[in-house]
């Protein structure tokens, strides 16, 4: 097991030595004493998460780790450019499957996986999105297991979410640990904002003149990421509207304003696809703008990210990453994937399940981490029950061998304990190219032992420090 | 802005001064009730706020106790002061990027700190302290508006909302009066009729301002003119007017002159206030109209919605 601050030997590992001087001479009433004032900060601000079930207080926290996750200079210049590469391929696919479909030809990719995946939207083909960019922001989950060794879990080209925690989570820091902070040499954060809002207008529609209009759309106030959604919005200075605020007319979309209606360039969209126009997709959708899909084919209108996106972060299209960037860049991949195995495929099937004791398994479609199975952890009932489940459709299941998530010390109930971690580093794309904030947001599972991070399950955040030097 | 966003902030200013006007309705009545054994001053208190039918629909009979918890607590009752409470935060959350963040903070701070209250809060003993504790939940909001926020459209919509709900809640309280009876012993201009009037003064927060303005004792008269035609009152139908018709004049002249039936008909009642003689208002009828007045103040409610919010 890979412990970040005293690495396998027990002795402190060089971005950390500050950090582990800082933490042995902070008493631990200090430390619960500013933890409790990040608690009430962070109810304050009003950074709550809407929990789906388990009853009780439907906005909830998710808890803030004192201890923050250091990552080296080097070590950053490392994963900054294999997500740079990864996302670049990821746009290349996009823009392939709904066009010219190469890659499918070239007989890199099942044909079957991608045109049969729900994921894929028909409705796509053929349209270019302009400046060439489908996933204007992408969340690449990673996890590390060794000095050097970084693999991608996921990634997520729909709507990552968890970029107002990677900004809050260090204002916090800061407010609490003002001279600490300030003598650590960290790589600042706080222009995420404004990248984002440019690489959103870098990709409006040709035709717009002058300063194009961005808006954010939310579902609402009872979405689980709604603080998120205000945040980004107030912090890009653009206004956050909902489904009933947009109208199309002549093949544009307005908003609809005290002063009457008003024209909308780009859409940054936290809904996602099946909700977005119920002309096109669900009827029943009351979130959505009627006609909004055949303005944004006739070009009026960007949507980011663009619809149908989701195909590229399917977990059984995953496994085709690496070929991907094979493929279209014409270089090796720089971070690895996780080996995995497609239950859908008969042989390896029968390997996931004479193996489950020692695999995690996933629904191919599922995210949040509901409906995983940790084989390690689960008792023999539980795997036996999921084993049923993959029998019965084994296409909706992916396996990968558990990795031993590198741990990081955190502060719990006991004092300072090492816990599991990920990293979710944010990706913008904008015709004017690919930003990668430094860090991203680290995700820690607060139980002993867990590694299931989510904050679905349990999971808290740490602020992520990418050093300077 | 959006039209929608217009809406909710109208709504959350609405909710906010709402809360504070049941709160002083509360505290007059209380001190009101302090002088009969009857349950009068309750049953009166339910009638101006507009929830005696409802309030009926759950209790068979007005008692002091069961009146109180409805009006300052039971979720069941929309203008109930946690209600309001819990429906200005509503508002102020689906619009946050409209708010300063210390506004946010006014309205989020109270409303997690108002969870706490369970109903042991609204009992006869307690309410005094409750009641300080959301006055100075209004006062914290109100100077997170005036003093942090930028002087645009979504200033001039909280001020809407503000003014609007104030004067409705003006004329209601002022109306509490007419449907209180005397009891039979006691004559008009007796003890209690004295103390009834003094009550009312007390919940706008005004009896030192009577006091400055009139220099004598307590006259019903004077109450009214006070309350319906001071324009130094900042709680009278004429200041609040004046700033309903000046506040519309503002929107209309940075939306390039753009008006509606909601600028006229404010404008019509400004001048009527401006204009208006106490003597008259009487000889018509102060419940009358006061009726009238609750009633124009809806319209121009719905007018501005009309016009603006959709």
């Amino acid at each position: 097991m890979f412990d970040e601050m005293y690495g396998s030997d027990g002795a402190p590992r060089a971005p950390y030595a500050a950090i582990a001087k800082w933490l042995e001479q902070q008493p631990l009433e200090t430390l619960r004493a500013k933890s409790d004032e990040a608690e009430r900060l962070f109810r304050r601000i009003g950074i709550t998460f809407a929990v789906y079930s388990g009853g009780g207080d439907t906005e909830r926290l998710i808890p803030y780790d004192l201890v923050p996750r250091v990552i080296a200079k080097q070590e950053w210049g490392f994963i900054e450019r294999g997500l740079k590469q990864r996302t670049r391929a990821l746009n290349a696919f996009l823009a392939d499957i709904y066009g010219a479909r190469e890659i499918i030809r070239a007989g890199k990719i099942p044909e079957a996986l991608v045109m049969l995946n729900p994921a894929f939207e028909a409705s796509m083909q053929g349209l270019a999105a302009p400046g060439g960019v489908y996933t204007h922001v992408a969340g690449i989950d990673l996890v590390r297991t060794g000095p050097d060794d970084f693999f991608v879990l996921e990634d997520n080209c729909r709507t990552p979410s968890g970029v107002s925690y990677m900004l809050e989570n260090r204002a916090v820091m800061m407010r609490l640990f003002p001279e600490f902070f300030a003598r650590s040499g960290v790589e600042p954060i706080a222009r995420y904002p404004e990248m984002l809002l440019r690489a959103l207008q870098s990709v409006a529609p040709r035709a717009c003149e002058g300063e194009p209009t961005v808006v954010v759309l939310t579902p609402g106030q009872f979405n689980s990421a709604y603080y998120e959604h205000t945040f980004l919005a107030d912090e890009m200075g653009v206004e956050l509207v909902e489904g009933a605020d947009l109208v199309v007319e002549d093949g544009a979309v307005f908003k609809r304003t005290t002063q009457g209606l008003q024209r909308v360039d780009v859409i940054y969209r936290r809904i996602d696809d099946a909700f977005l126009d119920p002309l096109t997709f669900r009827r029943d959708s009351a979130l959505g703008v009627a006609g909004l899909m055949a303005a944004y084919r006739k070009g009026t209108v960007t949507i980011a990210n663009a619809v149908g996106a989701g195909i590229a972060d399917d977990k059984a299209v995953y496994i085709y990453v690496p070929e991907m960037i094979r493929f279209y860049l014409g270089e090796d991949p720089l971070l690895k994937n996780v080996p995995t195995w497609q239950c859908g495929r008969e042989d390896e099937c029968g390997y996931v399940l004479d193996h489950l004791e020692e695999l995690v398994v996933k629904e191919a479609r599922g995210s949040g981490g509901y409906g995983m199975l940790v084989g390690p952890q689960a008792s023999t009932k539980e795997r036996a029950a999921f084993a049923q489940k993959i029998r019965a459709t084994p296409d909706a299941y992916i396996a990968q061998p558990t990795l031993s998530l590198s741990t990081c010390p955190t502060f719990v109930d006991s004092g300072v304990a090492p816990r599991h971690v990920d990293l979710r580093p944010f990706v913008l794309v904008g015709s004017n190219g690919i930003e990668v904030t430094p860090g991203g947001l680290t995700r820690v599972a607060l139980k002993e032992g867990s590694l299931v991070v989510n904050s679905s399950q349990g999971g808290g955040t740490k602020d992520t420090w990418v050093l300077r030097g | 802005m959006l039209a929608r966003a217009a809406d909710s902030i109208f709504w959350l200013a609405r909710y906010m001064e709402r809360m504070d006007n049941v709160a002083r309705l509360l505290e007059a009545t209380q001190s009101m009730s302090g002088m009969s054994e009857s349950a009068e001053e309750w049953r009166s208190a339910l009638v101006a706020s507009g929830c005696d039918e409802t309030y009926l629909e759950k209790h068979a009979e007005v008692t002091p106790e069961k009146a109180l918890l409805y009006l300052a607590y039971d979720p069941d009752n929309p203008s109930a002061i946690m209600s309001c409470l819990d429906r200005a935060r509503t508002n102020a959350r689906s619009m946050r990027t409209a708010l300063t963040s210390d506004m946010w903070d006014a309205v989020n701070g109270s409303w997690l700190e108002g969870r706490h209250l369970k109903a042991s809060a609204f009992t006869p003993e307690r309410i005094g302290e409750t009641i300080d504790w959301v006055k100075t939940v209004g006062n914290r909001f109100y100077g997170a508006y005036a003093g942090t926020m930028l002087r645009n459209e979504i200033y001039w919509f909280a001020r809407l909302g503000t003014f609007i709900e104030r004067a409705d809640n003006t004329a209601r309280i002022l109306d509490v009066k007419f449907h209180l009876l005397l009891p039979q012993d006691e004559g008009v201009g007796g003890a209690v009729d004295y103390y009834q009037w003094t009550s009312i003064l007390r919940a706008v927060s005004a009896v030192r301002a009577y006091q400055w303005v009139y220099r004598t004792e307590v006259k019903p008269w004077n109450i009214a003119d006070l309350l319906i035609l001071r324009p130094e009152m900042p709680r009278s139908l004429r200041a609040c007017y004046d700033e309903i018709d000046a506040v519309l004049a503002q929107i209309a002249t940075s939306h390039t002159g753009r008006r509606g039936e909601c600028h006229r008909l404010a404008g019509a009642l400004a001048a009527q206030l401006r204009y208006g003689r106490i003597e008259d208002i009487f000889a018509r009828g102060l419940h009358e109209y006061l009726t009238d007045m609750v009633e124009r103040t809806g319209q121009l409610g719905v007018e501005i919605n009309a016009f603006y919010m959709r």
